[in-house]
This record gives C-alpha cells, structure tokens and sequence, in this order.
C-alpha cells in the first residue's frame, strides 16, 4: 500500500471519529433528558456502541416508554449492523473466534462506509480499525461529558435540552429524506407514514409502544406482494 | 423506571445489538442478501427516526402537546434545509426551546 494512500485513509479516519464526538454529546444530553444516569449513558455507549440504536432507546425512554419498546426499538435500528457485518466478513476476514468477537462491536455506519472506500483489502482493515478505535474513544468521552453536562442544568435550560431531542432526532432523519439519498422519495413517504402513525396511536397504547408499531405498521404497507 | 430496570433495559438491549453484529460476520451472506431484507432494513430507520421525531416533539405521555418543543423543531427544520451543521441545528432549537419556556413561564 502506498503512503499516499494510507495516510488519506488515517485522515479520514480521525476526522470521521471526531466529528462523531458532537453527536456524542447530544447522546449523552439525550440519555440523562431520558431519565439515565450519568454511568448507565456511558455503559450504552461502551456495551451498545451504535449511535441510532442508543438515540431510538433513549428516545423511547423519554416518552415514557417501556422497557420492550425501548429494546424493540434498538433492536430495530441494530438489524442495519447486520448487513453491514455481511458486507464487511470478506474484507476483513476476521480469523479466529476471538477477532471475530472483538470485530463485530466496531460495526457501525461510520466504519463500513470508511472500509468500503478504501482502494483495497489492507487499506479496508487498517481504515475499520483506525476508524473504529478513534469513534469508540471518541463518543465514549463525548457521552460522559454531555451526560454529566445535562445533569447539572437548571430549568430553563432543561427547557432547551427538551427542544434539542427531537431536533437531533430529526438532524439523524433528514439526511435520508433529501435528494442524493437511496430513494428519497419513498423514504420521505415512509417517514410520514411512521409520524402519523405513531402519533395517532399515541393516546390509546402504552408510550413508547406507538414507536415500534409505527415501524412495524410502514415495514408491512411495503411488504412484498403475491410471489415476489 | 427504577434504576435497576434501567439497568436491565440497557444491558439487554446492547447485547442484542451486538449479537446483531456479530451475525453479520457469522451468518451465510444468502441469508441477508435477500432483496426484501435489505430494502426493510433501508426504510425502517426512516420510520423510526420520524416517529421518534414526532413523539418527542408532541407528545407527553398519552397526550398530544404543543409547546417550545414545536418550535424548537421548527427552526431546527429550516436550518437542516439550509444546510447548517449539526452543531448549531441542536443550538437554535434549544433556544428556540428555552425562549419559548421564558415568554409562557
């Protein structure tokens, strides 16, 4: 590999997991607006190491949701590791039990896409494993900060952090709705199909339970018909 | 929610995510590669995300309610279609927020 093209992919890499670090912190406002203390923020950070998963189960969290709408809802967002981790085996090959165990918790959006752009196999590990290590240290100490920093506001400003939520949330949205994106116009019906409908079961299921119907309730309007 | 169901709810939920990692390194690639799988899996953080926008936004417990969160997501709207970064889209809204929460009292 050239030391070119190496040291493009180091700087994409650190770039990548520093720009996460603001998303970090909104996390950890969001986790301690929901209720979690400043610890179990950072365990979901260290332990569930994927940004939507950990912003969806805080969200439930927040609304006053329950314990299996909050992990449904993770768990729904989580399913997206999955194709990733396909997409990544052949590239990374990771050998043995063990470097296959330490190698599934750095899959997440940010290190698929820095390995998938790499020019070739070497370049693909070396940009998962620089990428992965600067996001993980990264949005660790970014959720500590915006966790604690969220715990010690006062009323107004907890006022602020309330608007903040559901702006992160749409912030995390938008990029899939805007032209550029995979299909943006069915994903645009999608996402007014889950807010509708997740807002009109709102008064009649317990809270955090409309999430995940809204999810399941769009996923089976777009199920495949007939034989397909 | 008590702290230890807390607990619970996000131990359970991160070793379920990472088992949902760990499939996709494990797992025979046919199994997931399935047109319907993947265009689920495509669509369904758009759902989610907008019904969390939308929960988060108006509702407080079973109820719907408008208040500077409304705003705040307003304002957030127009600086995403204005391209402002992430950074100041979560700022203006929670100004927006926190005003709004100092005219009404």
């Amino acid at each position: 590999m050239s030391r070119a093209a190496r040291t493009a992919v180091l700087r994409d890499a650190v770039g990548l997991g520093v720009a996460v670090g603001l998303y970090g912190v909104a996390f950890g406002a969001a986790a301690d607006a929901a209720g979690l203390d400043p610890w179990q923020a950072l365990v979901t950070s260290l332990l569930m190491f994927t940004g939507a998963s950990q912003f969806a189960m805080v969200g439930v969290l927040g609304a006053g949701g329950g314990g299996p709408a909050a992990i449904g809802s993770a768990l729904l967002l989580g399913t997206r590791n999955t194709v990733y981790g396909v997409r990544l085996a052949p590239l990374l090959a990771p050998r043995g039990l063990a470097r296959r165990l330490g190698t599934a918790q750095w899959v997440i959006d940010e290190t698929t896409a820095l390995a998938v752009a790499a020019p070739d196999r070497g370049l693909a590990r070396l940009a998962f494993l620089t990428g992965g290590a600067t996001i993980y240290l990264v949005w660790n100490a970014t959720t500590l900060v915006g966790a604690l920093g969220a715990a010690a506001l006062g009323e107004t400003a907890q006022a602020a952090l309330d608007a903040v939520v559901p702006a992160a949330f749409l912030a995390l949205l938008w990029p899939r709705l805007r032209a550029g994106a995979e299909e943006p116009a069915v994903a645009r019906r999608v996402a007014l199909g889950g807010a509708v409908v997740a807002l009109v079961l709102t008064p009649f299921v317990p809270a955090g339970v409309q999430v995940v119907a809204a999810v399941v309730a769009v996923a089976l309007a777009g199920r495949p018909r007939g034989a397909a | 929610m008590s702290p230890g169901t807390l607990w619970a709810v996000v131990l359970v939920a991160s070793l379920g995510c990472y088992l949902l990692k760990l499939a996709g390194l494990s797992v025979p690639a046919a199994w997931v590669e399935r047109p319907w799988v993947t265009r689920v899996v495509t669509f369904v953080p758009a759902a989610l995300l907008a019904a969390l926008v939308a929960v988060q936004a108006l509702t407080s417990g079973q109820d719907l309610v408008v208040d500077g969160r409304l705003a705040g997501l307003a304002v957030a709207a127009l600086a995403l279609a204005l391209r402002a970064p992430f950074i100041v889209v979560l700022v203006l809204a929670g100004a927006t927020g926190a005003l709004v929460h100092v005219l009404t009292g």
